[in-house]
């Protein structure tokens, strides 16, 4: 039997993932409510007062973005490397790392883009101004490719392991702090009225860096794992 | 076949790294010890005081070196983790896990008199300074490793993921830096720069430097002992390890009548 092109399996397995994903729409909303409930323990724990959620606003919800989709990423594999599929991916003739990356395209479609999309009313909670919203959902645009791309690496090193949310979550964030730290900071120079191109180029040039060899890191990783 | 590169391959062989690591490592642990002595003595009680800082200062000599040391030896585990996941060399394996355990309690200890020395120096144990911040992060990275290894079952593949781990950490670790750097410039005009540009003096320079040399010796020891002991976990289904386990327990015995 000769094999498919390369495309056609990128095709075929993003339509398998979304596919199933649908199936199950229920569990991809858990991120988004995680997140919700996040951002309203805030004000229960600091107080009502506008000023005060105002000045942690951004930082608030990038926070809760970034712990609901790290939250999510212990599924990337889960399910595949339960019913063998992953095995397969992996023996499959096509470059690993492309199928690997259609993978994360999807978990970054189903999970991050949802959290994006409810970010507005996120802000609502926390009296952002209005002005930085447009920051904030750039910013998150450029921050949550960034989270998707570099967790997978670390959930494909912890791929073989029963239990691995801690250990996963205890890996992945020193990785990411540059990304808090530029997209928070980008939210809070707009915020006090500053420039804040600067901090989104880094992010944007970070995105491209991690887009081309997060795919490729995920496969050794994953290969390690499976061995 | 050139005599360097034969050494070389033999000494990836690990009973005889565990021979040859076994004659160095009581010198190496000698070597560290008096120079340690004498570097901490030379520090506490024959350097001047600081015109500045009084005694407090002397936190320097036990500060810096471990600071210094928490950098060195992750490169040194990233460099052996490089070489583990390259050659597949089950030494450099060895090494690099060995290795994890010693950076992270020299960052451990950097940050503990970091914050013990802050607090009558700057009034404060914890400030998110740059340098604070990066080797708070230097740690996590560390317990990353750690915590990777032990959680993998066998132990070839944990060691092979831990390193990889370790790679991409050395990846990340300038980013980090540079933005916690970018970061703190942007919130707060006020940096902490203790040394700066001020010349140290030669009286209070000699024990640093002692200093810095016995922390680099006690590594050494440190890991050598470390993988002496993880090789033969290892290896232990193997002749070699049979060999020793035999002799010791034949010692033990006639040491005990």
């Amino acid at each position: 039997m000769k094999p498919g092109t390369t495309s056609a399996a990128c095709a075929a397995l993003l339509r398998r993932d979304l596919a199933l994903i649908w199936r199950r729409r229920g569990d991809a909303l858990n991120p988004l409510l995680f997140a919700v409930i996040v951002v309203a323990l805030f004000p229960f724990a600091l107080g009502p007062e506008a000023q005060v959620l105002e000045r942690i606003a951004a930082g608030t919800i990038f926070v809760a973005v970034l712990l609901a989709s790290l939250l999510s990423l212990d599924n990337l594999f889960r399910s595949d490397l339960d019913d063998g599929s992953l095995e397969q991916l992996v023996l499959s003739p096509h470059p690993l790392s492309l199928l690997l990356a259609c993978k994360i395209a999807v978990h970054w479609l189903t999970t991050a883009l949802p959290l994006i999309a409810i970010a507005p009313l996120l802000s609502v909670f926390l009296h952002l101004p209005d002005t930085v919203l447009p920051v904030l959902l750039g910013t998150l645009a450029l921050a949550t490719p960034l989270l998707s791309l570099i967790g997978a690496i670390c959930v494909a090193l912890t791929a073989g392991m029963r239990r691995s949310g801690m250990l996963l979550t205890l890996i992945v964030l020193p990785l990411i702090v540059p990304v808090l730290i530029f997209g928070a900071g980008a939210c809070n120079a707009a915020q006090a009225g500053l420039p804040y191109g600067a901090p989104l180029l880094w992010l944007g040039a970070w995105l491209t860096l991690a887009l081309v060899l997060a795919p490729l890191a995920t496969a050794a990783a994953l290969k390690i794992s499976l061995t | 076949m050139n005599p360097l590169v034969l050494w070389f391959h033999k000494l990836g062989s690990p009973p005889y790294f565990y021979r040859l690591a076994g004659r160095f490592q009581p010198w190496l642990y000698a070597l560290a010890l008096i120079t340690g002595a004498v570097g901490l003595y030379g520090g506490l009680f024959i350097a001047p005081a600081d015109y500045q800082q009084g005694d407090s200062f002397r936190m320097i000599y036990v500060h810096v070196p471990c600071a210094w040391m928490s950098l060195f030896v992750y490169v040194f585990m990233a460099a052996n983790a490089f070489v583990a996941l390259v050659w597949r060399i089950k030494l450099s394996e060895t090494l690099a896990m060995a290795s994890a355990p010693i950076g992270a309690a020299f960052t451990f200890i950097t940050l503990v008199t970091g914050s013990l020395w802050g607090k009558p120096m700057w009034g404060t144990w914890w400030t998110w300074d740059a340098r604070l911040t990066s080797e708070l992060v230097l740690l996590f990275l560390y317990l990353g490793v750690i915590g990777l290894y032990h959680a993998i079952e066998d132990t070839r593949q944990a060691a092979r993921a831990a390193a990889f781990l370790a790679l991409i950490g050395v990846v990340n670790l300038p980013i980090v830096h540079y933005s916690v750097v970018w970061w703190n410039t942007l919130h707060q005009a006020q940096t902490v720069s203790l040394m700066g540009q001020s010349k140290i003096s030669s009286s209070m320079l000699w024990p640093l430097l002692t200093m810095a040399f016995a922390t680099h010796v006690y590594f050494f020891a440190s890991l050598l002992a470390r993988s002496r002991a993880a090789l033969l976990a290892l290896e232990s289904g193997k002749d070699w390890v049979r060999e020793i386990a035999l002799r010791e327990s034949a010692q033990e015995a006639r040491a005990h009548g």
